[in-house]
């Protein structure tokens, strides 16, 4: 799959994943959430952020299993299940489930981020994050 | 406010053969099929003077301009996001005709999306983790049909739709494209059994929603409604009545496009006769009409075969649209919807005054009404 080429608003996203956080865009003027990040609030207009970190859990929102390879990048990887995640907090991410198989994949699913360690063509490495079954510690 | 209601019209339209692999340029494909838009409007190509393309679109209109002969290119343009601007571009150009900065504008696209870019693979919309991909590709998200596919899930779960109702409206548009000897799949029926039996490509996505990929061009040819109506010698002439667009902003992007179009046209949705709607997947038909207001339960609609051109009380892709006529990214909708206000569809609905074509999930939509010569 492609890696991420973060433009320069979304780097902090990616930082913080280095060191196994998950965190999203915060306005430091109205404090909405915005994720992916921007380069302005479309609340206030604010151009100023911190980065707030998530507890991890969410549900899944919607998701897809890509029979077909419909890309390069798909070939030996099908039936692969795409998931969104609805966060406790708000925002939405777009991932996988690593301890799901594509078949029990289902709305509603109660699941909780994990960090993986992703290898680049070039032998430099990215941590994503990926989610897993919530393991139900509340 | 002014409006440029029923001032302009869409005087000719035109396209070339539908296939898997043209065998020409896609500059050839557009010459082709602006010709033919031009004889069917009876207007000479020294006269065009405003030109205007899909933003995806490789001929630009230096190149068009230059090989049509044309003497005086007064105005030109295109408009950003992917296949889905179509009646965005009628709406621009019927805008400058009303205004006085063109006479006669040539709406056009010449695609090899078969043989050459093909969008379902993401050759043209994939980011390479640029930008939004960033966030999505990584976990496979990598082409229109995953998105979409995601939002057809989700709408799925909240309403009780099923494949099977997607699978009525797939196989109602192929009897349509039955009839209609342009249609890429013209010579090949289709079942519900054989809709529900046919591969998945992205669940819930099976292989008959999803869009065909076609090599082939279209071309639209827009004038005042005086002229066209001069040119049509006693023929019905389709009048621009309405046309609308909208982009991001807070709330359903049909739903806001509805409002400014019917607001625009000054019509109730009940008066429309026909409906062409965007069909990269057939989900979005379904979903389209019931976001228009058309109907409460499109499912229900298509599995009781109400969409069909003949027997259904509210016609649908009536040329066979994207699933199974050709893909060519609302052209195909827009010159059908033209020829249903003209009479000269291959599966003609009655007395159409009213023709109704969406050209994207409510990014573009337009009303046409027929007008007397």
């Amino acid at each position: 799959m492609p890696l991420p080429q973060p433009a320069e608003e979304a780097q902090p996203f990616f930082e913080a994943l280095r060191e196994r956080r998950l965190v999203v865009q915060r306005c430091s003027n109205c404090g909405a959430l915005a994720h992916p990040p921007r380069a302005m609030c479309a609340v206030c207009q604010s151009t100023t952020f911190t980065w707030q970190e998530l507890s991890g859990r969410g549900v899944v929102h919607s998701y897809v299993v890509t029979h077909q390879a419909v890309h390069p990048a798909f070939a030996g990887h099908t039936p692969l299940a795409t998931v969104e995640v609805q966060m406790e907090e708000g925002p939405r991410l777009v991932s996988n489930l690593l301890d799901v198989p594509p078949e029990e994949v289902c709305i509603g699913l109660a699941v909780e981020v994990v960090f993986e360690e992703v290898g680049r063509e070039d032998g430099e490495s990215v941590i994503l994050p990926f989610f897993q079954r919530a393991r139900g510690a509340a | 406010m002014s409006s440029f209601r029923n001032s302009v019209a869409i005087a000719g339209v035109g396209e070339t053969d539908y296939s898997r692999e043209s065998g020409r340029t896609e500059l050839a494909l557009a010459l082709q099929a602006i010709q033919a838009a031009l004889a069917d409007a009876g207007i000479e190509p020294q006269e065009v003077d405003g030109l205007m393309k899909w933003w995806v679109d490789t001929s630009v209109e230096a190149d068009v301009a230059a090989n049509l002969g044309i003497r005086d290119l007064a105005w030109w343009g295109e408009i950003n996001q992917a296949g889905n601007v179509g009646a965005a571009l009628v709406a621009h150009a019927a805008a400058a005709i009303h205004a006085g900065l063109a006479n006669v504008v040539v709406i056009y696209r010449g695609v090899n999306g078969r043989s050459g870019r093909r969008y379902g693979r993401g050759d043209v919309t994939g980011q390479r983790g640029h930008g939004g991909g960033a966030f999505t590709e990584p976990y496979g998200l990598l082409t229109p049909q995953h998105g979409l596919a995601m939002t057809t899930r989700r709408r799925m779960f909240e309403t009780g739709i099923t494949s099977k109702h997607f699978g009525a409206q797939a196989v109602a548009q192929r009897v349509h494209a039955n009839r209609n000897p342009r249609a890429t799949f013209h010579a090949r029926p289709l079942t519900l059994e054989e809709h529900q039996a046919s591969r998945l490509i992205v669940d819930p996505f099976h292989l008959f929603d999803c869009c065909l990929e076609t090599d082939g061009g279209g071309a639209l040819v827009l004038t005042s409604a005086e002229r066209a109506k001069e040119l049509a010698g006693g023929r019905p002439v389709a009048l621009i009545r309405a046309a609308a667009q909208a982009g991001p902003g807070r709330g359903g992007t049909i739903g806001r496009n509805a409002k400014r179009l019917f607001e625009q046209a000054g019509i109730a949705r009940s008066d429309v006769d026909v409906i062409q709607i965007y069909d990269h997947f057939c989900p979005f038909v379904l979903f389209a009409l019931e976001d228009y207001g058309f109907v409460e339960e499109a499912g229900a609609l298509a599995a009781e075969g109400g969409t069909l051109w003949d027997s259904g009380r509210l016609p649908v892709n009536t040329s066979g649209g994207h699933l199974s006529e050709a893909y060519m990214q609302g052209m195909n909708h827009l010159i059908e919807a033209t020829r249903q206000v003209r009479g000269e569809s291959t599966a003609q609905v009655p007395d159409v005054a009213l023709s109704f074509c969406d050209t994207g999930i409510g990014t573009g939509s337009l009303l046409l009404e027929r007008g007397e010569s």
